[in-house]
């Protein structure tokens, strides 16, 4: 208990003033924060599950091997095998996809990314913010845009959980507010818990030796801190006698 | 018979053939090192121990790292993941490639403060720059090695740099790179560079850098020579053997600095995009530029001058010129008193000065360019190369005539290259920052003429504390 308060506190202080160019769009998109806690095993679990069936039929995870998802997840090889591996595949494999890169660019004009890393590379607030800024544009050839990646090429996956959504646009064109047109099968609270649980779970994969590193941090300083106590005091005995 | 040829056994046997008993005497129990070294000398011990942990953790890393532009990439995300405590490793080699730098920095700051690169120590300085900058080169070639899109477009600037050199700088590109562009060559051959032969050349730099220091002895916060007062046996009154006092008192720094690298590498190995950027985790595509490519931290003052001339050649002329000018510090600042504690005010301001300068000069080279910080990039450059010229005007007590010239002389040159550059639309800009450089440089040179500003203390005999 102390063990993990302490960590908390490390994590809070030194927290660093994270700027990712790429994902500052600026207006309403910087309102979509993700909260992320990887140490939320079932909402990493239904993370997993959500990626599983909605995100890796396009997005592969080609450096997240699935045993090792398995066992940081706290989910059984079997009940993983069973539940969360589509393709033909072995759990020691990584998360590949069948997709060639040539047939994508012809579906989708772009091929869709590996997603092992963007968390890293981009942030998860983009990521969550490009899961809720879909709406609804008539000019595009999904009929959806966005405002997270505007004109992006991926289609709207998410539409039947989230309901339509519309752009309020202000006198300048500036988006200001988007709005729920139609309802879908989850409510506000439910899709945001899905698109966060989504975002939480694409951290993980980005660095999963996150999950290790703070509580073996923890003892690292505990060490070196006892160390260093040591060290001063055999100091102060050795130079006692100089002036 | 003398004194180290007493040692028998096996000790004795080994000493008969190879000095390790006069060494050990030589270097540590009988190497005296003045006793008032204060906070600032801590960092020459952590920068020798920052160098075995990058070669440590390098050996570990090169066993899984595949130098090759195909897989580099995926290698290092397969140490990141699927290596045994690969994360970890991969984490200490990144951050102490940081690590290194700060701690180099303060170590030379050090030197700037207590004038540690004087009489007799000129060697010692010297040794300490070629450090400095073939640690410069292996950072460069190591953050080429992950092959991401900051790699990749970091690597395109500084090489285009070599490019800009009149006449063969075309031809001294594409040697380098070995290849027309950044492609497979250049990773193998920066690999090899990165992880044989720059390690190689540091580590005699370094041997030579110690070897100079223990032949004429350390310098101290009051910059008095220690062997000048000996006792009856030849051994300096205020000097105290190396071991055991300063390895155990170093050992108190080594534990607070492995403290803030620890920190660093469980709880914020990217430090915000500074110590990992951002868009490395994306990999290297010679099609598409990142929209702003900053180089790491540690760059970031000299990619700052290097940008503040907008003719390239020029620039990169400016930024060579900045790191040249430090080889002849030595030969720049000839005042006999070392110490800042018994220097003047005015060069407590001009040292002041010169490092507020060179952070704000780093946070700069961060930043995307605008009008405004381009501006400022300029006039913290020119601030940089001011801060030398008035080192070598504070080397001796000036006459008036001597001292209007020399201002007369500095800003003309500052004001011909303002003139060159000046416009209707820029001209408020130039003529505000103008007008700021002339009065810190007047009010630099001319006071000494009329205030007590550039007096200096009588430096005592031994050292203080």
């Amino acid at each position: 208990m102390i063990k993990n308060i302490i960590i908390s506190l490390l994590i809070i202080l030194t927290l660093s003033n994270v700027s990712y160019s790429a994902a500052k769009k600026g207006g309403i998109v910087d309102n979509y924060k993700a909260i992320n806690n990887i140490n939320n095993k079932a909402s990493l679990q239904r993370g997993a599950k959500y990626f599983m069936n909605y995100c890796s039929g396009c997005h592969s995870l080609k450096y997240m091997r699935m045993s090792t998802l398995a066992e940081d997840l706290d989910i059984e090889e079997t009940v993983f095998a069973k539940n969360l591996i589509f393709a033909d595949k072995k759990i020691g494999e990584t998360m590949t996809i069948a997709m060639k890169e040539s047939d994508a660019l012809i579906w989708f004009n772009a091929a869709p990314p590996d997603l092992s890393l963007t968390a890293r590379s981009k942030g998860a607030d983009y990521i969550y913010a490009k899961l809720n800024t879909y709406y609804e544009d008539d000019n595009t050839a999904t009929g959806f845009n966005n405002l997270a990646l505007p004109n992006t090429s991926m289609p709207n996956i998410l539409a039947g959980l989230q309901g339509g959504q519309k752009v309020i646009l202000d006198s300048n064109n500036t988006p200001i507010a988007l709005e729920v047109k139609s309802k879908g099968t989850y409510d506000e609270n439910e899709f945001k818990q899905m698109t966060n649980d989504i975002t939480n779970f694409l951290v993980y994969v980005s660095e999963p030796a996150k999950l290790k590193r703070y509580s073996i941090g923890f003892w690292v300083l505990l060490f070196i801190f006892i160390f260093t106590i040591i060290a001063y005091y055999t100091k102060k005995e050795f130079w006692k006698d100089i002036h | 018979m003398s004194e180290k040829n007493q040692a028998t056994g096996v000790i004795g046997w080994i000493d008969e053939r190879l000095p390790i008993l006069s060494f050990i005497k030589d270097h540590l129990t009988h190497y005296y090192a003045p006793k008032n070294f204060n906070f600032w000398y801590f960092f020459g011990s952590l920068a020798f121990l920052i160098l075995f942990l990058q070669i440590f953790t390098g050996i570990f890393l090169a066993m899984h790292y595949k130098p090759d532009a195909k897989l580099a990439f995926d290698s290092v995300e397969f140490i990141m993941r699927d290596v045994n405590l690969g994360w970890l490793i991969r984490y200490m080699h990144s951050t102490g490639a940081s690590a290194f730098f700060v701690v180099v920095y303060l170590h030379m700051f050090r030197a700037l403060m207590y004038g540690s690169f004087k009489k007799p120590r000129e060697l010692i300085w010297l040794f300490g720059v070629f450090i400095y900058l073939a640690l410069m080169a292996e950072a460069f070639m190591g953050y080429l090695l992950p092959w991401g899109q900051m790699s990749y477009w970091g690597a395109q600037v500084i090489i285009n740099l070599f490019t800009t050199i009149p006449f063969i700088g075309p031809e001294l590109g594409v040697w380098i790179r070995g290849d027309f562009a950044i492609s497979d060559p250049t990773l193998t051959r920066f690999f090899a560079l990165h992880i044989v032969a720059v390690p190689m050349v540091i580590l005699l730099l370094v041997i030579l850098h110690l070897s100079a220091l223990h032949t004429v002895g350390s310098n101290n916060p009051d910059g008095v020579e220690i062997k000048k007062h000996k006792d009856e046996n030849g051994i300096p009154l205020d000097g105290v053997p190396f071991h055991p006092y300063y390895t155990v008192k170093d050992f108190v720094g080594i534990g607070v600095f492995l403290f803030l690298f620890a920190l660093t590498v469980f709880f914020v190995p990217e430090m915000g995009g500074y110590f990992l950027e951002h868009a490395n985790f994306i990999p290297a595509n010679p099609l598409v530029t990142p929209e702003h490519i900053a180089p790491v931290w540690y760059f970031t003052p000299f990619y700052s001058i290097l940008r503040a001339i907008p003719d390239p050649a020029y620039g990169a002329l400016a930024m060579a010129l900045s790191i040249v000018v430090l080889f002849f510090l030595p030969w720049i600042d000839k005042n006999p008193i070392k110490s800042i504690r018994y220097r003047s005010s005015l060069f407590k301001i001009n040292l002041f000065v010169f490092v507020i300068g060179f952070l704000i000069l780093g946070w700069l080279g961060v930043k995307a360019p605008t009008p405004l910080y381009s501006a400022l990039a300029l006039r913290f450059s020119e601030m940089y190369f001011i801060f030398f010229a008035l080192l070598y005007f504070y080397s001796t007590s000036r006459s008036n005539f001597f001292s209007y010239l020399f201002t007369g002389i500095l800003l003309s040159l500052i004001t011909i290259y303002d003139i060159t550059r000046i416009t209707s639309e820029n001209y408020l800009t130039v003529l505000i920052g103008l007008v700021l450089v002339s009065i810190f440089v007047i009010f630099m040179t001319i006071t000494p003429l009329y205030t007590r500003l550039n007096t200096e203390k009588q430096v005592p005999d031994r050292v203080t504390g």
